[in-house]
């Protein structure tokens, strides 16, 4: 099973151990991985295999499910997200999220992108305008919205909606970005253009992606994890896994035999 | 052919369209009635003048005619009025006894303060003033009558005045009560000073009075000679006119403005004649603020309420026993809510804030008696559970993404529910709210023993100082209705004015709920989450 240990040098997240408990049942078997810092890694696994539980694990929004526990250590930094000194608004702010369905709040697009800073009670309003416009910039979504800042955000298509999360996401600076399938609501243009935002993003950010779509994986990520069944199978650079997989079941996967 | 009859469903197709259409046309009648009999009454009728057969003669409104039971052909109810001269406002005439009938043009019709309508002719118009004046009666009426009016207009404020004093003397026998009841000796220096304050205030009254009473005996001398169809003459006083008119000369646009009048003494004058005439301002007032307090108090509590059941408890059996008890509140009769209100809030509550308050005023109760703030509480405790099960409704409907885009910013679980879960309820909650207050002001039992009399003296809310006085008993339109309907001495004279308060009363939800929609597509518009 420790093949798919990997040396990572000066991990940004840390996962040591880590198993996952929905009540009694064990969603998460001792994952072991390392996250590098400012490269964008791809979950990949077939449905039920634990990618979403596992990222959920990263900013402890699985402390939200009654009856969840977890075992063992997730270091962000050198930190424990689960001890005393880390707390969870804080972990929250340090590690944001993009979801798999767009979320903007019913809200102007203006207030969306600083909604994280709003909570933090940052009221200064020139750094709230240079925010939304740098967040924008950052996911390529300015062009389209500078002339309607104030209009309400549940007026656009889903990619811009998307896009607009990913911009609410990197307003308040994090240092790592979870996206849970953050394209498969969308239609292949807009997965194009989120993609490349993906890349674009990864000279600032850690990005942690959990995709369905092999393509996807191979097109933006530069380190893959397998999971399957609560078990992380293989863990390498992307090129590796897609084109030398050492574990059969990842090469079953890849190729399409199941999943 | 049958079997595909069958399996098309036709029948069912045919039976939801009749429930719906029978379910639409009960609706329609209800308001169609009280739409035909409510707006009517204003309108001035026609006076009709009929010689009998055996040649007396009747004169006044006729109201309806129907057949007359177990005979021939019809009858006709006249509103004959004149009640201290017959006893009696209506009179049912069988159409064969009619020998003529016609619509004088002189025929008058007097409005009066007691009594009832009066109907008959003008003969003279006298008083200390009317000796200069010449024209024919009619308009030394109208003459005369402004200037009855513009006495009265200074009693009234003589009364003011009176009440006034009243109310200052009062005050001084409170304080002097509240000194003696904390333990000041009858001869203090504090209590002589408050007995010659009050003594001067009472000589000040006194003197107002007997004032006003000089000014009431001058105005009465101002009368009118009428006379009845059949020729009785009756010396009336100009004061205890209310209106003086000839419907049957009246012209189109004189009718409207009679209308109009009587439109404005509805909504804005004071109940005359047990209830069955003049205005209906103080049930109008008392209805609206009833629910107005009322959402002051059922809206933040069940809001919070809903809030701690849906985001905060943690599901499990007590949980959902809390919903199943409050689902089931909603179907209590709210008879046993106006019960419990009356032993809990006013025999409890109340009781107890009067021994600690205002105890120098026991035995007579403060609060320990019906007034607007129990009633107001009573019903909101009937209606919180509407609001609880529509917010928690509108708190489930919220797609868990939202909740997590927004902790997943680093919001606090307080911070999410207030910056974006809340307002993205308030449609739904608003929806709750409109519903808790139409119950609201449909109810009348609970309130029959928390405080609604049939005549209230003052209202909840006025210039007096502390202005707001929950205390106090109030007026309420329902309760208007059942009383002149059911509790009226007159009833078949109290008829038209049940129609107009049913009008005004589904007016005023209608209103009120209107104001509550529009605010509610507002935020719909706002909050609500596009599809896409």
């Amino acid at each position: 099973m420790n093949n798919a240990t990997l040396a990572i040098k000066d991990p940004i997240v840390e996962v040591k151990d880590l198993r996952f408990y929905y009540g009694a049942s064990e969603a998460l078997h001792n994952v072991n991985i390392a996250f590098p810092r400012r490269q964008v890694t791809a979950l990949i696994g077939p449905s039920g295999c634990g990618k979403s539980t596992f990222l959920r694990c990263l900013n402890r929004m699985n402390d939200l499910v009654d009856g969840s526990r977890v075992v063992g250590s997730i270091r962000l930094n050198g930190t424990d997200i689960h001890s005393s000194a880390m707390d969870v608004i804080e972990l929250r702010r340090r590690v944001g999220m993009v979801f798999q369905k767009s979320n903007p709040f019913p809200k102007s697009i203006y207030e969306n992108v600083i909604y994280g800073l709003r909570i933090a009670g940052v009221k200064d309003r020139a750094f709230l305008d240079e925010t939304v416009e740098k967040s924008l910039k950052g996911a390529a979504l300015w062009d389209e919205v500078k002339d309607r800042l104030h209009d309400s955000a549940l007026g656009f298509s889903g990619g811009q909606m998307q896009r607009l999360c990913i911009a609410r996401a990197i307003a308040v600076n994090p240092e790592v970005i979870l996206m849970d399938e953050p394209c498969s609501a969308l239609d292949p243009k807009s997965t194009a253009r989120v993609e490349e935002l993906i890349g674009e993003l990864r000279k600032d950010f850690t990005i942690i992606i959990v995709t369905h779509n092999m393509q996807q994986a191979a097109r933006v990520s530069d380190y893959t994890a397998f999971l399957y069944e609560g078990l992380l199978i293989e863990y390498g650079l992307t090129d590796k896994i897609f084109m030398k997989p050492k574990n059969k079941q990842t090469e079953d996967y890849i190729t399409g035999r199941f999943g | 052919m049958s079997r595909k009859f069958w399996r098309e469903g036709e029948p069912l197709v045919w039976g939801t369209a009749a429930a719906l259409t029978v379910t639409l046309l009960i609706a329609a009648t209800l308001v169609i009635v009280v739409l035909v009999n409510g707006l009517g009454v204003f309108w001035p009728a026609p006076v009709a003048s009929a010689t009998l057969a055996g040649g007396s003669r009747v004169m006044g409104e006729i109201v309806r005619s129907e057949p007359v039971p177990g005979g021939d052909g019809e009858r006709l109810q006249f509103k004959i009025g004149n009640r201290d001269l017959y006893g009696l406002d209506f009179r049912w005439i069988d159409a064969s006894a009619i020998a003529s009938l016609d619509r004088p043009r002189d025929a008058l019709v007097l409005e009066r303060q007691e009594h009832g309508n009066f109907y008959g002719t003008l003969l003279d118009v006298s008083g200390p003033t009317a000796a200069g004046l010449d024209g024919d009666p009619a308009s030394r009426l109208a003459t005369l009558r402004k200037i009855t009016e513009r006495r009265q207009a200074e009693i009234d404020e003589v009364g003011d005045e009176l009440s006034d004093l009243n109310a200052r003397i009062v005050g001084l026998t409170t304080k002097r009560r509240e000194l003696l009841h904390n333990g000041a000796l009858p001869d203090a220096p504090a209590l002589q000073e408050l007995q010659g304050q009050a003594a001067a205030l009472r000589a000040v009254y006194e003197e107002d009075l007997a004032r006003q009473e000089q000014m009431f005996a001058d105005l009465q001398e101002y009368t009118a000679t009428v006379a009845d169809a059949s020729g009785t003459e009756k010396v009336i006083p100009l004061a205890a006119i209310v209106r003086a008119y000839r419907p049957n000369a009246m012209t189109w646009v004189e009718k409207v403005l009679f209308y109009l009048s009587k439109l404005k003494e509805l909504l804005l004058g004071e109940p005359r004649e047990s209830n069955t005439e003049g205005g209906l301002f103080p049930a109008i007032f008392g209805t609206v603020m009833l629910i107005f307090l009322m959402t002051l108090v059922t809206f933040p509590l069940g809001v919070m309420a809903a809030v701690y059941l849906r985001e905060y408890a943690r599901e499990g059996m007590v949980v959902r026993l809390v919903r199943i008890a409050v689902n089931n509140l909603a179907g209590i009769p709210s008879i046993v809510y106006g019960i419990f209100g009356l032993a809990f809030f006013i025999y409890g509550i109340g009781a107890s804030i009067d021994q600690v308050f205002f105890s120098e005023r026991l035995p007579t109760p403060t609060f320990g008696t019906g007034g607007i703030l129990w009633a107001s509480l009573t019903l909101a405790l009937l209606t919180v559970p509407v609001v609880i099960v529509a917010t928690e409704e509108a708190l489930g409907a919220i797609p868990a993404g939202v909740r997590e885009g927004s902790l997943a910013l680093g919001a606090t679980k307080f911070q999410t529910l207030t910056r974006t879960l809340l307002p993205m309820a308030s449609p739904g909650i608003m929806t709750g709210l409109i519903l808790a207050m139409a119950r609201a002001a449909g109810e009348v039992a609970p309130l029959m023993i928390t405080g609604v009399v049939k005549l209230a003296p003052a209202l909840p809310l006025d210039g007096q100082f502390p202005f707001l006085h929950l205390d106090r008993k109030f007026m309420h339109l329902g309760f208007h209705i059942y009383d002149i309907a059911f509790q009226s001495p007159n009833a078949e004279a109290a008829r038209p004015m049940v129609f107009v308060t049913t009008l005004l009363l589904v007016l005023i939800v209608l209103g009120m709920s209107s104001v509550a929609i529009v605010l509610r597509n507002r935020m719909k518009k706002r909050y609500t989450y596009g599809t896409f």
